[in-house]
């Protein structure tokens, strides 16, 4: 952004580059980014302020098309890449983003530690509950009877529950957004981008090539159903009673981030050298 | 490098005054044994020598039997001498285990209680002497008063150590327990009163004072050089034997400024430091080879999308597990080729435990200057011995890197520029905003499948690293004439001794010890090598990867062959010397 557009009020378009989108038409990941852009640009926040990390898959293209700096990674590591980031450089946004299969199943492990850190970074998650990049094998998050190539019978396996998940590691906010709902998204992101700490969103992102069914999504989805609480208790009661298709925001807690100081030296790097002089 | 005369295993049984000395202190778990080696250490220090400390320990996770293993000498060491002058037991549970580390000298002697029975026959069946010591009794009559500290008395009598600093190193290590302290102090002298008052085994006088020493382990160099160089980020998952080295960073870094984060796992680690690093803050991790191994993945990406950063590998033996506490340079061949595609990178090797301090910090250095991973080889011997060196003078190498401007107009973050390196834009920078990526990128970080932009960047990134000039440091080259050895890391010290205990004995051999192992300056390797009809790489594993590696991409003489030993047991210089003298005569 020029010094003119800064001093004009930012719009989405500011935080989008001119890249075109590898996605198919249609897939659910173009909702997300321009739910993004919009919570982006109702924040305020300068392009060259964000940064925008992601691991591999269709989702995990994302960075790419924002105006933002940007991380497009290795399969799964999008968490630590953000985390890293984040503690160099408190002063940028960071916000990570994926699928399901990077963040739940490659990732998984860092999921959890992200979540127990509770470093101040936005974590979303697009979730068609498939492989979209590899075309069309089941994920951690895809129903035990849904049939594919690699898994004929389905996966005999349950699916796994990222938000229990991520309330139980000790995530501070926990939401869930949809695609179709880009305004309601954006709201979503806004806040957690605003709460400190480690803010997770599970974006029903469908993909309508490999899981055209998701279509039906917009039909099934409940806007506004997840109350928000600072209980963990009710936020775990609501979550374990829950089909998945319930929007809002689950949990927005308290819990102080971790934030180890960084630039705050007292002692020059040459003096280290004192301890080891006979 | 060793004092040239210094043929310390040759010296003549019975002479007056040694060179070079060695000891190594033993005893079960609590004991004490590590810290009586300490004190002996920071003694000698302070009488102006050389030593150096290594420790071993049974397989207990705590509590085991230690044994200490100290030699001072009147000039550097490097490396552990072939043999131990004195065998030195509080106690002799479980010690044979250490037979295989403790070679005793046939006119060396072996102290301990006769209370506590023979020393095992592993070791007195060298002819070493023994001589009896009632520790226990000593020990009782002193109130606090322990077994270990009589024992350093005597044994810093019995090698001649002036008094005043064993009492100065006692206070130094133990100040902060008055009581301890007091006691030790007795114990200590009584230890001194006990031992013979004209010893066999005794050194020469130190030649200088202990001004402008340090006394540090490889590790702790690793570490300093890391900072220095401008590291100011680390991420790692311990493991034996990097541990130390994450414990000496932790409240380091925090004093200059900087952040220690204990990763979830390697993988964590890894890419936590290219995230600080893409944020423009030197990063830095160390690990051993399983962790090296799960990193591999995400050094391609740092090659890929460029990142500077720093990957310590304190090397132990393996594969997998293999023996987490002893020394093999067996990860040459991963640090080299482990990565998929073609992914050049850096790979550099301390070759003593002060030169750690320089190689991390060249490390630093090369990799913030070129936008590329650096793996830097040390391994559990330069980790954890600690050494009396002589003060390592700042090489001045700091993380500088080319960054873009603000406003830049058209940035393209991977810009085919002639040297091949291109400004990278830190975030925060206004108007250079791109996305880093490890897929294949067109010069704007666009994402490309196109051949033409893979084969652009694929020598954009080879370029940088192979034009750049690396300087002296590439190597150590000593010597002159037409035998020629090439070595590198902890194998320097055994052979740079080896080759000082010769002269006279053979044809004159040069020594190359290298410092960068990628990409290899192949052109400096011949020049170093011109003239040289005959060569023997020397390494410490098993399959000689260093003569495979070496054999690939130089031009190596007809006739060269390769001297190895695996076994998590160092090189000694006796052994080395002795295959030279072989080697050399055909
Ligand atoms: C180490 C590694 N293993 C496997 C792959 C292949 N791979 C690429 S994307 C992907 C799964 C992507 O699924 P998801 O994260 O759900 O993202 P989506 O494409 O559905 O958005 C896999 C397995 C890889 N790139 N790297
Ligand atoms: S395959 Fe599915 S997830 Fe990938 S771009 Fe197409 S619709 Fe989107």
């Amino acid at each position: 952004m020029t010094e003119a557009a800064t001093a004009t009020i930012p719009v989405p378009s500011d935080y989008k580059s001119n890249v075109k989108p590898v996605w198919c038409p249609g897939c659910g990941d173009f909702g997300v980014l321009n739910a993004m852009a919009k919570a982006m640009a109702r924040l305020g926040l300068r392009p060259e302020e964000l940064a925008v990390v992601s691991g591999i898959g269709c989702s995990s293209r994302i960075p790419a098309y924002t105006a933002c700096y940007g991380f497009h990674g290795v399969h799964g590591r999008a968490l630590p890449t953000g985390t890293g980031l984040k503690l160099a450089r408190p002063d940028l946004t960071v916000i990570v983003t994926g699928g399901d299969g990077d963040g739940y199943s490659i990732g998984g492990n860092h999921f959890l530690h992200a979540c127990r850190r509770n470093v101040d970074l936005t974590y979303i998650v697009m979730d068609n509950r498939v492989y979209g990049m590899t075309k069309g094998q089941p994920s951690p998050t895809t129903e035990t009877h849904w049939t594919s190539k690699l898994a004929p019978l389905g996966t005999g396996i349950n699916e796994f529950h990222p938000m229990a998940i991520a309330l139980a590691a000790g995530a501070n906010f926990v939401a869930r957004g949809f695609t179709g709902d880009p305004n309601g998204l954006a709201d979503i992101i806004v806040q957690a981008i605003e709460t400190p700490g480690f803010s997770f969103i599970e974006v029903l992102s469908p993909c309508i090539t490999f899981r055209p069914e998701q279509k039906d999504w917009k039909k099934t989805v409940r806007h506004g159903n997840l109350s928000s609480t600072a209980d963990l208790a009710l936020a775990a009661r609501q979550i374990f009673s829950d089909d998945g298709m319930n929007l809002g925001v689950l949990y927005a807690g308290a819990r102080p981030p971790y934030r180890p100081p960084i630039g705050r030296g007292r002692v020059a790097a040459a003096d280290l050298a004192a301890e080891f002089r006979i | 490098m060793p004092h040239p005369t210094d043929i310390a295993d040759n010296t003549s049984p019975g002479a007056a005054q040694r060179s070079s000395l060695s000891v190594a202190l033993v005893g079960s778990g609590g004991a004490g044994v590590m810290t009586a080696g300490n004190i002996l250490l920071e003694a000698a220090a302070t009488a102006g020598y050389y030593a150096l400390m290594t420790r071993s320990s049974g397989p207990q996770i705590r509590g085991g039997e230690a044994a200490a293993m100290i030699r001072i000498a009147t000039h550097p060491v490097e490396c552990m001498d072939d043999r131990f002058h004195v065998l030195a037991g509080v106690d002799w549970e479980n010690v044979h285990r250490f037979a295989a580390e403790i070679s005793l000298a046939p006119d060396g002697v072996i102290v301990g209680d006769p209370g506590r029975g023979e020393a095992p026959l592993v070791f007195s069946r060298s002819g070493a002497a023994f001589e009896p010591l009632p520790l226990a009794r000593i020990a009782k009559e002193i109130s606090g008063g322990r077994a270990n500290m009589v024992l350093l008395g005597y044994l810093a009598a019995l090698l001649g150590l002036p008094e005043d600093a064993l009492r100065q190193a006692t206070a130094s290590l133990l100040g902060k327990r008055p009581a301890a302290l007091e006691a030790s102090l007795v114990a200590l002298a009584a230890g001194r009163e006990a031992a013979p008052a004209a010893a066999r085994l005794v050194l020469e006088p130190a030649l200088a004072g202990p001004a402008a020493r340090w006394l540090v382990t490889g590790n702790e160099a690793t570490g300093l050089g890391a900072i220095v160089g401008g590291v100011r980020f680390v991420a790692a998952y311990p493991i034996t034997p990097a541990t130390e080295l994450l414990e000496w960073l932790s409240p380091a870094l925090a004093s200059v400024g900087g952040v220690l984060v204990q990763a979830e796992d390697e993988l964590a680690s890894i890419n936590m430091i290219i995230g600080s690093s893409f944020g423009g803050v030197p990063a830095l991790t160390a690990t051993s080879g399983p962790g090296l191994a799960l990193m591999t993945e995400s050094l391609g990406l740092a090659v890929a999308a460029e990142i500077p950063l720093v990957v310590v590998d304190v090397m132990r033996v393996g594969p997998s597990t293999g023996i987490p506490t002893k020394s093999e340079q067996g990860d040459l061949n991963i640090a080299l080729c482990g990565l998929h595609g073609d992914a050049p990178h850096l790979v550099l090797a301390p070759n003593g435990v002060a030169d750690c301090l320089q190689t991390a910090q060249w490390a630093v250095a090369l990799a913030e200057a070129l936008q590329a991973p650096a793996i830097v080889l040390a391994d559990q011997f330069l980790g954890q011995a600690r050494a009396v060196v002589d003060s390592p003078r700042d090489p001045r190498l700091y993380g500088k890197r080319l960054c873009a401007a603000v406003g830049s107009k058209d940035y393209q973050r991977y810009e085919l520029t002639a040297d091949g390196v291109s400004a990278m834009a830190i975030p925060g920078t206004v108007g250079a905003a791109y996305t880093a990526d490890g897929l294949e990128h067109s010069e704007r970080g666009t994402p490309s499948s196109q051949a033409a932009d893979h084969v652009a960047q694929l020598g954009k990134r080879r370029r940088k690293l192979e034009l750049h000039d690396y300087g002296a440091l590439w190597a150590d080259i000593e010597g002159a004439g037409e035998f020629a050895v090439v070595t590198f890391g902890s194998s320097t010290g055994p052979v740079r001794e080896a080759l000082a205990r010769l002269p006279g004995h053979i044809p004159p051999i040069r020594l190359v010890s290298l410092r960068l192992l990628a990409p290899l300056p192949r052109d400096r390797l011949s020049e170093a090598l011109a003239g040289v009809h005959k060569l023997l790489v020397i390494e410490q594993n098993e399959s000689g990867q260093l003569f495979h590696y070496l054999r690939g991409v130089a031009d190596l003489p007809p006739e060269s062959s390769s001297l190895r030993k695996p076994g998590g047991q160092q090189f000694n210089p006796g052994e080395i010397a002795q295959h030279l003298i072989e080697w050399s005569g055909t």
